[in-house]
């Protein structure tokens, strides 16, 4: 019995003195959705290589997580926009500086059926299609047949981006179909002859067809030299300038073999 | 020595109490957690104009949260689908309880069941990806994502349970009913029309209201197969988001205790009053036409 005893006085002691080791290098990163999956897929695969980090990662929301880096509750806060002017205000008045980091960008890219002889749409017709103004494929070029316009869920990244960039802030009109997923809409984009949909850069495929948007292909390269317009680049933010810890993991997230090959594979567009 | 034993009985009635009140402990909880997150919204819109607005623009500014073309998309899919499976359903099960001989019996209704099998997503992907073009093609319609094709799919889902509990009613009508039917000269028809079926009405009954209640709280099948419009239809060739499909596509990125998310929570309490009412309605139909006895066909 008393042997017992020990042992379980041991393990316990053990319990309690590793605990504050396993989280000596703990890193809290908060904020964009859009970023999130950037977010998470980097941190895996560097908790991977480095075991005696570790870091806990959540949304919320690009906001949520510039206020949080202001107020210090974060480490690194993910942002899908550049920080406010009365943010950066806020941001003086309690002394503290955030630093922006461009960890990749966003590229939405216009889809159509491979059979639709449209090839490009300019960003009014987008626009006009999307606020069911434009119902018919015969206004912008191609067959006579309704256009089935195909929307994303309103509080994804995705739909971020249209509704800033394409939309400029109107609404798309209530009779557009909702997928919850740049999967889904590519499927029924592919499945449908007369469907217009808009995806991640990343989720192309063979099925679909991505129009050019004003004449401009989307790709990496245009994408990064500012050619193409339904794009944006997405953040990390420091509190100052990151030391530590922090440093080490952005680092990682722009090294082109490591974080930035992960950017890729979560649907975005690597910075090299 | 009686005292051990009855402490024993007291014991194992209080074991059985518990167990038996934990459902009921945590469906309780669960309500309570979902109008705790959902009434928050009605600081923002009024009752009248959540339930009753047209459009849902949860994160534009200023938002909009109308939820009422995703409970017409609800409703619609949900009666379209009953129209659709009931007859399938109940015929079914008047045929196999009824008409067939013990080995088609003994062979058909195990399918049957397994179709409720099927996983949801299952039956979405079919929908999307077979059912889908195929409606395109066949009708002209510009979408085969609409009300119709997700009814089709939900009445898929909602046949196996109306089929197996009515076919369970059917078959416990008493055997001396029908036969006393016959004896006075009804054919085989007259006896299930007149004397099997108002026998067993109220088994029926249950079998669809729970069957309906499946459609109306089904997601993903209608997250995929719907399309998700947020309209109120014209035609049941139209897109509709109906109620669970809307919560599903919005709850992962929506800023937790923001306006949006519960707004999306509200619209699980309207299901939820939905589904509630469902089941009373099967309970006192259930109760009221109870055949007691032989006396009261």
């Amino acid at each position: 019995m008393k042997k017992m005893h020990f042992v379980i006085l041991t393990l316990t002691l053990l319990f309690f003195c590793a605990t504050p080791l396993a989280f000596a290098g703990k890193l809290v990163i908060k904020g964009s959705t859009t970023v999130l999956p950037i977010a998470q897929k980097v941190a895996e695969a560097y908790m991977k290589e480095n075991p005696d980090t570790s870091i806990s990662i959540s949304g919320g929301g690009s906001g949520n997580g510039i206020k949080a880096i202001i107020d210090g509750t974060t480490d690194i806060a993910d942002s899908s926009r550049f920080i406010k002017d009365k943010e950066v205000k806020l941001a003086m008045e309690k002394g503290t500086y955030p630093v922006p980091f461009r960890v990749a960008y966003d590229c939405i890219v216009p889809i159509v059926h491979p059979s639709n002889p449209v090839k490009n749409l300019t960003m009014d017709q987008l626009k006009a299609i999307y606020k069911g103004e434009v119902k018919d494929w015969k206004e912008v070029g191609g067959p006579n047949k309704k256009i089935v316009v195909i929307s994303r869920d309103t509080s994804s990244g995705t739909y971020e981006v249209w509704e800033g960039k394409v939309m400029k802030k109107e609404r798309v009109y209530p009779g557009a179909l909702l997928q919850a997923s740049n999967g889904a809409v590519a499927q029924a984009v592919a499945k449908n002859k007369y469907a217009v949909g808009y995806i991640g850069f990343g989720y192309l495929n063979k099925d679909v067809k991505a129009l050019t948007v004003n004449s401009v292909t989307g790709s990496s390269a245009t994408t990064l030299d500012g050619t193409f317009p339904i794009s944006r680049p997405l953040f990390m933010f420091t509190q100052g300038w990151p030391e530590g810890d922090i440093v080490k993991f952005l680092n990682y997230v722009l090294r082109p073999d490591k974080g930035q090959k992960l950017v890729g594979e979560a649907g975005f567009v690597p910075l090299y | 020595m009686a005292n051990i034993r009855q402490i024993k009985d007291r014991g194992m009635n209080i074991t059985f109490f518990c167990i038996a009140t934990a459902s009921i402990t945590i469906l309780f909880t669960i309500s309570v957690f979902l109008f705790v997150e959902g009434l928050p919204i009605f600081k923002v819109v009024s009752v009248k104009n959540f339930i009753f607005g047209t459009y849902w623009y949860p994160t534009s500014d200023p938002p909009d949260f109308g939820i009422f073309p995703m409970i017409i998309g609800s409703l619609v899919v949900t009666i379209l689908s009953a129209a659709i499976s009931i007859p399938l359903g109940v015929m079914t099960a008047v045929y196999l309880a009824e008409i067939a001989t013990v080995k088609i019996r003994e062979l058909v209704k195990p399918i049957v069941e397994l179709l409720a099998a099927l996983p949801s997503v299952v039956i979405g992907f079919f929908g999307m990806v077979i059912v889908a073009p195929f409606l395109q093609n066949i009708l002209d319609i510009s979408t085969g994502l609409n009300i119709f094709n997700a009814s089709l799919m939900l009445a898929f889902m909602s046949v196996p349970t109306i089929c197996s509990i009515s076919e369970d009613a059917i078959y416990s009508v008493p055997a001396n009913l029908k036969e006393a039917s016959l004896a006075l000269g009804a054919t085989h028809l007259e006896t299930i029309a007149r004397v099997i079926l108002p026998a067993s009405i109220s088994g029926i009954s249950t079998a669809i209201i729970l069957g309906m209640s499946r459609a109306v709280g089904e997601t993903m099948v209608v997250l995929m197969v719907a399309g998700g419009a947020a309209m109120v239809p014209s035609s049941i060739f139209d897109p509709a988001r109906p109620m669970p499909a809307s919560i599903a596509a919005e709850m992962a990125e929506a800023p937790f205790r923001g306006d949006h998310y519960y707004a999306l929570f509200a619209t699980g309490i309207v299901l939820f009053v939905f589904t509630f009412i469902f089941n009373i309605v099967a309970e006192h139909i259930a109760h009221k036409y109870r055949q007691v006895g032989e006396a009261s066909l």
